[in-house]
């Protein structure tokens, strides 16, 4: 892939929980268009990483720009409105609210509804429902969970739990989608499934952070890797170069093959 | 704020100290109170609403006590004088408030417990099961009456009189011990705050080092996997009760030492001040009930000497606000798992 | 005994969705005519008096105003409580504060038109909301139970010691709202554009009463219809907003937020705004509440018609009503205020017969007497995993 602009910046960031050093003065970039995977053993700092670029978390010193801007101080909603969207490792969804209108809500991020507006049901109100609606539909079908959209989303199938995940995400328009570890708990099959959702999602114009544990879905998915060990990054490159970097493979080794896999 | 300043604010250096003492004894009573809904929340992170219900049926045994062992006659006797019946009076409103907090346990939680009902439901069992213990104790003559005791019972159930204030035949006249700057401390005051402190550091070291502390504080940081080590979280749960309802009874026999009367809606609004000192001290964390209360109590006696004392309550409840705002949760934080220390 | 009222109440339950959903599938025009005849139903009520529900020892029409008064603060604390998940154990406050400025403006400090003061009461109240949900509403859950709790006992000890506000005597001679059509000229002439008899029952058979009638509209001392009018009227137009707004992005917004407020952030929503936006729109339908108890019949209020108890009772209309469905709430706000007005023969234990009414209805129906769609449809769910598990074990055996 062509060297394009950087959408997200992540620049010499640290954070520090009182003793512990969770993430150690990390730089990397994720360029518009491409799916980049973030690697390494448990307790490495992924999610830290991905909560600082979130704004979940505030680092303790540097910065993460996107669109060449700040993201310090901002808050967490308004993030998302400049367009950064993220699932979770342990599926949190409006369980008791449906599928479609789980969606929904991610759609909502960027309506300018306004309570008399909603009230009296005005132009804009009736507009913008039957865009998110429509927006949310083709999400459901994009992700292939369309046929359950009236159902609870706590009823869901742990696997469609992730896929209305991604879609709710995606609904809130996002320029980049932050996916924390989608695989976790998927058999081969369903995985295999999700690396093509993951390359539709790519080529519907998104740019992708994935964060997992497994080595064949990173290898097989992503255009580039960061790898982070012990808060620090160890290494960046194509998949290819990632899988014979020397300090990679002793991270790996380093911990059980399990955790690895 | 220099000592003239506080004379100015309080009229004098004394009264200032005298109402922080005040403060404190009251204080002492709001804690032990306190414990019964923090512990509860610790565990089960439920409002107990009726544990003011559990401390109204303590204040009752302690009067039943000495009319019991007194009789009706009104007398003024010293502290040392009406010990031995208030000792006796100690150990009934101990058992009786904890019997009470276990039949609450059985039965307005227990068949929600087990349906893993939601929290508000709990929430709400509760206030019925408040309802209906404080007016049960204002119809006690009509029960009475059904059985055809309450001839025999009369000065038990003070028939027609039943909502009316029910007051200690014995009134116990405090002594004064000793100055500090002024204001002279009594005995009874002494013993209360005493008696609270002791109470909250033998529980304390309770909860930390016996096996059924661990058990409480396992149940209280995750049920799940508590229950996987072993603990019988329904055992944990109905302990809880027991030692919320034990130190209620406490509370119940310091607060007639200090007052004297109660009536069958006495527990609503200290239970209300010992919820709010629970929560100021930092839900679910023991020290954080002794300190909320003792806090609570001393501030809205100070607030009441200088803005007058019907202000009292609102003094109470715009400190709990501004303590919420600048440590959300509590001055001691939660801990009663010691999840978050 | 027990059994059938609980399996009654099982049945109601588990066929109201059905019924919605008939309904919804109706034609419009259908749709219009129950809708219209149910209103009408609710409207004639008082003046109907079906024999067993009229209260014999007090006021019928009065105690329909009380019910529905309460109904309006249900379905406004239905807002708070049930959409957007705010325990709110002080709302009692927003319902003083609605009406003492009825108090105030229209006797007590001015002589404002009750119309005039209406939306004015419901704007300072929801403005008392913005004030008290600003600070608060960025605690914890349970502590904001807590603190909403101090809110309603600081509003009602202010009252008392504020002489502004006539202390513990209370403001007296709050004028009704003002009347349509030719004035009354006691004794004889009630007033009115028209006069409407009330029924009377002979045990079953209805016959028109010669002495009850209802001028229309004299909001006067003799009737509480009117009153009771008027609150319906109320009742019905914030139903109807209440529907609008719950099917729009923002009724998704708060129920994001009920659900896992971090996450409902983190797709974009504004929490915070929209928990203020429920806790200040269910302050300003207290406030209206407010304004009509304060208009009322009587035209007086006092601290001690707003005891911290009052509140309590509120939450437990819309939890024992089923939290989160509009039609549950008012449920449960009719049962909270007409059983003890209903039973005032046995005056005296009707407060225990309520505590442990409240004590049995939340171990039975623990999702409240109508629960809203979610929770029924949860529990189907687990009660088919349930079966599952069941039949697994018992496949299992077979299989040993």
């Amino acid at each position: 892939m062509a060297e394009q602009k950087a959408i997200l910046e992540v620049d010499d960031v640290t954070i520090r929980f009182g003793g512990l050093t969770a993430l150690d003065q990390v730089s990397f970039d994720i360029r518009e268009g491409e799916i980049l995977g973030l690697i390494g053993p448990n307790g490495a700092g992924k999610t830290t990483c991905f909560n600082v670029m979130t704004g979940v978390y505030q680092a303790t010193s540097g910065q993460v720009r996107f669109d060449g801007r700040p993201l310090a101080n901002l808050k967490r909603h308004k993030i998302t409105k400049l367009g950064i969207a993220r699932t979770f490792q342990n599926i949190r969804l409006f369980k008791s609210m449906t599928v479609l209108e789980n969606v929904m809500v991610g759609a909502d991020a960027h309506s300018k509804v306004s309570f008399f507006e909603a009230l009296f049901r005005l132009p804009r109100h009736r507009h913008t429902e039957a865009e998110s609606l429509a927006r949310a539909e083709y999400l459901l079908e994009l992700v292939g969970i369309t046929a359950r959209h009236d159902e609870l989303a706590a009823n869901l199938s742990y696997g469609d739990q992730r896929r209305l995940e991604i879609a709710r995400a995606m609904a809130t328009g996002p320029k980049l989608l932050c996916l924390d570890e989608p695989a976790a708990g998927f058999n081969p099959a369903e995985k295999q499934r999700l690396m093509e959702l993951i390359r539709r999602v790519r080529d519907e114009g998104y740019t992708v952070l994935l964060i997992e544990h497994d080595m064949r879905l990173v290898m097989g998915v992503t255009d580039r890797i960061v790898v982070l060990e012990f808060g620090k990054k160890i290494a960046e490159g194509a998949p290819a170069e990632i899988r014979d970097n020397p300090a990679v493979i002793a991270a790996y080794l380093g911990v059980d093959e399990e955790d690895a896999s | 704020m220099t000592a003239l300043s506080l004379g100015d604010l309080f009229g004098s250096l004394d009264n200032f100290l005298s109402f922080t003492a005040g403060g404190l004894v009251f204080g002492a009573i709001y804690a032990l109170i306190a414990l019964g809904y923090t512990m509860v929340y610790g565990v089960l992170q439920l409002i107990n609403f009726a544990h003011s219900e559990v401390f109204m049926y303590g204040t009752f045994a302690v009067a039943w006590t000495f009319v019991l062992l007194h009789g009706t006659d009104s007398v003024t006797q010293g502290l040392t004088e009406a010990l031995p019946i208030l000792l006796v009076a100690l150990v009934a409103a101990m058992a009786v408030s904890a019997g009470i907090a276990l039949l609450l346990e059985r039965v307005a939680y227990r068949p929600l417990i087990n349906r893993n009902a939601p929290r508000l439901i709990a929430l709400i069992s509760a206030i019925g099961a408040s309802f209906a213990l404080a007016e049960a104790m204002g119809l006690r003559d009509r029960f009475a009456s059904w059985v055809g005791l309450d001839d025999n019972l009369a000065e038990y159930v003070s028939p027609d009189k039943a909502r009316d204030v029910y007051s200690n035949p014995v009134t116990i006249q405090p002594e004064g011990l000793f100055d500090v700057g002024g204001y002279t401390v009594t005995d009874v005051d002494l013993v209360i705050v005493a008696a609270a402190v002791l109470m909250m550091v033998a529980l304390d070291q309770f909860v930390r080092r016996t096996r059924f502390g661990r058990g409480i504080r396992a149940v209280a940081q995750d049920p799940e996997s508590a229950a996987l080590m072993g603990v019988n979280p329904t055992k944990v749960v109905r302990l809880t009760f027991l030692i919320g309802g034990l130190m209620a009874g406490a509370a119940a026999t310091l607060y007639m030492l200090k007052i004297g009367s109660t009536r069958q809606n006495a527990g609503f609004i200290l239970g209300v001040k010992a919820f709010t000192a629970a929560v100021m001290g930092g839900i679910g964390n023991l020290r954080g009930a002794l300190v909320g209360g003792l806090l609570l109590g001393v501030m809205e006696n100070w607030g009441s000497a200088v803005f007058g004392s019907q202000w009292k309550d609102v003094v109470a409840f715009v400190l709990l606000v501004l303590i919420l705002l600048v440590r959300p949760s509590g001055l001691l934080g939660e801990s009663l798992g010691k999840a978050r220390a | 005994m027990m059994t059938l009222v609980r399996t009654l109440l099982a049945w109601i339950a588990d066929h109201w969705d059905a019924i919605i959903d008939r309904y919804n599938a109706l034609p419009v025009v259908s749709k219009v005519a129950i809708s219209t005849t149910i209103a009408l139903f609710f409207f004639a009520l008082p003046i109907l008096r079906p024999p067993i529900i009229t209260t014999n020892q007090i006021d019928f029409g009065g105690v329909m105003f009380l019910v529905a008064i309460t109904a309006l603060i249900a379905v406004g604390l239905n807002i708070v409580i049930g959409y957007a998940g705010l325990l709110d154990l002080g709302y009692v406050g927003f319902y003083a504060v609605g009406a003492y400025t009825t108090g105030v403006l229209t006797s007590h400090h001015g002589s404002w038109p009750f119309w005039l003061v209406l939306p004015v009461a419901i704007a300072i109240t929801m403005i008392s909301g913005v004030l008290l949900g600003t600070p608060t509403l960025r605690v914890r859950g349970d502590y904001l139970a807590i603190v909403t709790l101090g809110f309603g006992e600081i509003i009602r000890i202010s009252a008392k010691n504020i002489e502004w506000l006539g202390a513990s005597a209370g403001i007296k001679d709050i004028p009704p709202p003002n009347s349509f059509g030719p004035a009354a000229t006691p004794p004889f002439d009630p007033g009115g554009f028209f006069t409407i008899p009330h029924l009377e029952w002979d045990g079953f058979v209805p016959g028109i009463s010669e002495t009850r009638e209802t001028a229309v509209l004299i909001f006067g001392v003799r009737d509480a219809i009117p009153y009771y009018w008027l609150a319906l009227l109320a009742l019905i137009l914030v139903l109807i907003g209440d529907r609008l707004i719950k099917s729009s992005r923002i009724g998704r917004a708060w129920e994001a937020t009920r659900e896992d407020e971090d996450a409902a952030e983190l797709m974009g929503v504004p929490t915070f705004k929209y928990k203020l936006m429920a806790f200040s729109l269910g302050a300003a339908i207290g406030g209206l509440a407010g304004a009509f108890k304060a208009s009322s019949q009587g035209g007086f209020i006092s601290p001690e018609s707003f005891p911290l108890l009052l509140s309590i009772l509120f939450v437990a209309a819309v939890i024992v009503g089923g939290s989160g469905n509009r039609w549950g709430v008012i449920v449960g706000a009719s049962l909270v205020a007409y059983l003890p007005e209903r039973f005032r023969g046995f005056e005296d234990y009707r407060y225990l017969v309520f505590g442990l009414a409240l004590m049995l209805l939340a171990i039975w129906r623990p999702e409240g007497l109508l629960p809203p769609r979610r929770a029924r449809r949860a529990k189907a769910v687990e009660a088919e995993i349930e079966a599952l598990q069941g039949s697994d074990v018992e496949a299992v055996k077979d299989r040993g």
